[in-house]
């Protein structure tokens, strides 16, 4: 360990410089937010400016809204869904339809969202779906539920089955054993599909480009759409907001599990991201 | 599993919130909307490009006739076309170009317009009425148009450098030109650049368009849509081949962007109205129509918009310096020499993309 | 374990997918055959191989994603493992997360600032006495944020596979005379390989269909098959010759995936 702490100053230089290097376009997105003038080249003095105009954009705050209500939405049902569907893959025995079932869960996951956005286009004009809250919905439900499968999974392959033949020995009934036993041991990886699957629906653009109509859109096709016509500081300036809101929910969210941490330690992995190999 | 419908109990009463919020803000938008019923029948839908009508237009018309406007964008043809098609979408109004025109004809979208709930169509320019892509204007009547040419900075280029498409290919613009990202447009101007016609559809000529164009590579800065108006405007090249359109945007933000259209050939497009088959208010529709064809919005429109308008007796109402500006409303003899874009037809639309791909590749 | 559960939970799942990968996907394959005017055809995939075009473009796909891959592989390795030695590892990893909730066209204008010909990037060359510099439009431009965006990708799994080391491994591997650097390339880094393969095909993969990136940073100076991908299917509309790239790119992926598979045997055995 000698040697280790001797290193340690320039190997916190170097994490510190990886940190400064991601955050600084942010910074940089986050100080323009701020310009008086309405280009993001050169900074002619502060301003509160975009925040008084993003805040009196009325469809700008209801496309923020609409956002928000996709991404909850969608994690929540994915979630659901997806642990059931891990549960399910976790029971089968054979080998080969396991991983038949790995590889099309997968699909999604790797997929260009180009190709996933054309296709469920197709998908809802075949079966004649309107376009709007719902296709979208369905559309960040379907590309969410993968990576719930991918966090949920590991936690089942770990449990130790005599537990669960234990419970049943004690004379639980299924529901019982998936109640008590099965969802409580997996919550830790439950929880991280379900703030993962946020992310990916934040996040997503192309999809939700294809599957919207009828003046339904989310924060990422609008900016899109502005950014289309020059740079618009008041984007910038939401960006700033929803990320100094994340931010400190990052914070207390970690106080807060590390709390509950230190209070029952055999949840040790409360909180924790994972993201696992796929195949 | 209490963590479990923990979760789910806090997720769907932020939801549930979330939702409240939202009612409020589309009462809030549209305040004077009041039951469903009224919403449907008073309510006229625009699917037109982004920023391309003056805001204060869907108020006056709202109040004039009181319809409420929904208006909603797209940002390329292909786009549009799409969502239409796609039938889950309830547009009763339109803005394609003119090839788009065409397109959305034949595949059957476009409802014809009754020329008797039509008024103003006096005030219409001759000379963009009743052209091939919709002969005796069945289906659209045009909303703005424009030409495509040469943007260039002063600080980088002096005034009257370019004059021919040709000129672009001096060697003294080394990486120093933005081309906007579309097959028809840049092939067509290689075309145009040798004296062909921008509708070429000659396999050997378009070979030679696209040889021709490989030697304008080491001039090439980027390829890029939209965001070249950015770009221009931030001096990061010193030309760009662009519509009108997008020029007027540039020169309106950097006084030192101005527009040139090259002499000889070079291509007239033409932004039109349409009521596609998803209508479902066609009285709104027409008084929409109706309510632009005025000179006095159409005026109003244009200034505000910075195209060029097909309106002769708004035209009429604009600044002399605008009117008379040779980049946004050319003389008739380079007028003349214009070329609409035929439809080609879908195998022929693909060897120009292909040529265009092959010219985006060239050394790589 | 006796399995006592059936499948009705998981119905759901089953329906999605039906619906929405196994009918995607068909739909996909079909497209794949059809010419432009919807009739069936090998025509697609016979230009894609005959056309040296596409072909030189599948190769900068994979080139431009190998780098992007080995640039976020060696910065992403050290800062991960460092990440693990911290106090708060959790609250860091979130930190690194968190940059992946902006959204990537706004990081993407944030570059181009930067990066603009008098962006904070060229005024500080100038400054250090190097002199303004062409950086937008370029290859390196382009890997710089293609590689930005997908560094925490990269982080996030060999942060998580050198978490789950046992620390009594590398205390056994000290106390039987092993120096750090044998101790890190006979311990640490075979443990951590399974987060360093799912962090590859995490990067690899989605740096291959990358659009935006291409036309905004690189200025279509790189085309991949991804703006292939989004100009068929957006501009041009050959879904054809989109799907079939489609379904090139999904060949790829699963060939990616079966290349950085944990083999049995050899490696796996004492993970568990």
């Amino acid at each position: 360990m000698q040697s280790e702490r001797f290193k340690a100053p320039w190997l916190k230089l170097y994490l510190a410089l990886v940190f400064i290097l991601m955050y600084l376009p942010i910074a940089y997105l986050i100080i323009y937010s701020f310009n008086r003038g309405a280009t993001m080249t050169a900074f002619t003095g502060f301003s509160w400016q975009h925040y008084l105009d993003m805040f009196n954009d009325l469809r700008l705050m209801q496309i923020l809204v609409n956002t928000l209500i996709i991404a909850l939405l969608s994690a929540l049902l994915a979630t659901i869904i997806g642990t059931f569907g891990a549960l399910l893959i976790y029971q089968m025995k054979r080998t080969g339809i396991k991983n038949i079932f790995l590889s099309l869960n997968n699909i999604l996951l790797v997929s260009p969202d180009v190709i996933i956005g054309a296709s469920f286009l197709i998908l809802f004009t075949m079966v004649g779906f309107q376009l709007g809250f719902g296709s979208v919905l369905m559309a960040h439900i379907a590309f969410s539920i993968p990576i719930v499968v991918l966090m949920v999974l590991p936690r089942f392959h770990d449990m130790d089955t005599t537990l669960i033949d234990a419970a049943y020995d004690l004379g639980a009934n299924r529901w019982q054993v998936l109640s008590r036993v099965i969802l409580p041991y997996a919550w830790p990886g439950i929880l991280a599909g379900f703030f993962m699957a946020i992310t990916y629906s934040l996040d997503d653009f192309a999809v939700t480009f294809f599957v919207t109509g009828n003046g339904f859109s989310t924060l990422s096709v609008e900016i899109y759409s502005r950014a289309r016509q020059g740079v618009d500081l008041s984007i910038n300036a939401l960006s700033a907001l929803l990320f100094v809101l994340s931010l400190m929910l990052v914070v207390v969210y970690y106080f807060i599990a590390t709390g509950v941490a230190t209070r029952s330690s055999k949840k040790a992995g409360h909180g924790q991201l994972k993201v696992v190999d796929p195949q | 599993m209490k963590k479990l419908i923990g979760l789910i109990v806090v997720v769907m009463l932020t939801v549930g919130g979330l939702f409240a919020i939202n009612s409020w803000l589309t009462q809030a938008q549209h305040p004077q909307t009041g039951t469903k019923q009224v919403t449907k029948a008073r309510t006229l839908t625009i699917y037109n490009w982004g920023d391309y009508i003056d805001p204060a237009l869907l108020k006056e018309f709202t109040k004039e006739t009181g319809y409420q406007v929904d208006y909603e964008t797209f940002d390329s043809n292909e786009a549009m076309f799409t969502k239409i098609k796609q039938g889950g979408t309830r547009y009763d109004l339109a803005v394609p170009s003119e090839y788009m025109v065409a397109k959305m004809r034949r595949a059957g979208m476009l409802e014809p317009l009754d020329k008797d709930k039509l008024t103003g169509l006096q005030n219409y320019d001759a000379h963009f009425m009743d052209r091939d892509f919709d002969p005796q204007n069945r289906y659209s009547l045009p909303y703005f148009w424009g030409t495509l040419g040469v943007v260039y900075n002063d600080k980088m280029v002096a005034p009257g450098e370019i004059k021919t498409w040709n000129d672009l290919f001096k060697p003294a613009y080394r990486q120093n030109i933005m081309l906007i990202d579309s097959a028809r447009d840049i092939m067509g101007m290689a075309l145009a650049s040798s004296g062909h016609s921008m509708n070429t559809t000659d396999q050997p000529t378009l070979a030679a368009a696209e040889g021709k164009l490989a030697t304008l590579m080491p001039n090439v800065k980027a390829i890029v849509a939209d965001e070249i108006k950015t770009y221009m405007i931030q001096d990061e090249a010193a030309l760009a081949v662009d519509y009108s359109g997008d020029a007027a945007e540039m020169v309106a933000n950097n006084k030192h962007l101005h527009y040139v259209l090259p002499t000889g050939i070079s291509n007239l497009w033409l932004d039109n109205l349409v009521m596609p088959k998803t209508v479902r208010n066609k009285t709104a529709a027409y008084a929409f129509i109706n309510f632009m064809s005025e000179p006095e919005h159409a005026a109003q429109n244009a200034e505000y918009v910075g195209y060029a308008t097909p309106n002769m007796a708004a035209k009429a109402r604009l600044p002399k310096a605008t009117r008379t500006n040779s980049a946004w409303y050319p003389k008739q003899a380079a007028l003349d020499d214009l070329e609409v874009y035929q439809d080609l037809g879908s195998a022929m639309t693909q060897r120009y993309n292909d040529y265009f791909l092959e010219f985006k590749m060239t050394n790589q | 374990m006796k399995t006592r559960y059936s499948a009705y939970y998981a119905l759901p799942y089953l329906f999605w997918i039906v619906l929405f990968v196994i009918a995607p996907l068909g739909l996909l394959l079909v497209q794949s055959f059809n010419n432009i005017g919807g009739h069936w055809t090998l025509a697609n995939y016979q230009t894609y191989f005959k056309s040296g075009t596409y072909l030189r473009m599948t190769f900068n796909s994979l080139w431009f994603s190998f780098l992007v891959t080995m640039v976020t592989l060696i910065i992403a390795y050290p800062a991960a493992y460092i990440m693990t030695k911290l106090k708060h590892a959790q609250f860091w990893l979130m930190l690194i997360i968190l940059p992946t909730w902006i959204n990537l066209l706004l990081k993407a204008y944030a570059f181009i600032g930067l990066f603009a010909q008098d962006g904070s990037v060229n005024q500080f060359l100038t400054l250090i006495g190097i002199g303004p510099q062409q950086i937008m439009f370029t290859n390196v431009a382009f890997m710089i944020v293609a590689a930005y965006i997908e560094l925490p990708f990269m982080m996030m799994p060999i942060f998580n596979a050198l978490r789950e080391l046992d620390p009594s491994l590398i205390n056994a591997a000290r106390d039987l005379g092993a120096n750090s650097r044998q101790t890190f390339m006979k311990v640490i880094f075979p443990y951590s390989l399974s987060g360093v393969r799912a962090g590859v095909q995490a990067v690899f993969i989605p740096t291959l269909s990358l659009f935006m990136l291409t036309r905004l940073i690189g200025g279509n100076r790189v085309i991949t098959l991804g703006t292939a991908i989004e100009e068929h299917f957006l501009v041009t509309q050959n879904w054809g010759m989109g799907s079939t790239i489609g379904i090139i790119l999904i060949i790829a992926m699963f060939l990616t995936m079966y290349l950085t598979r944990e083999r049995k045997g050899r490696g796996k055995q004492h993970a568990k």
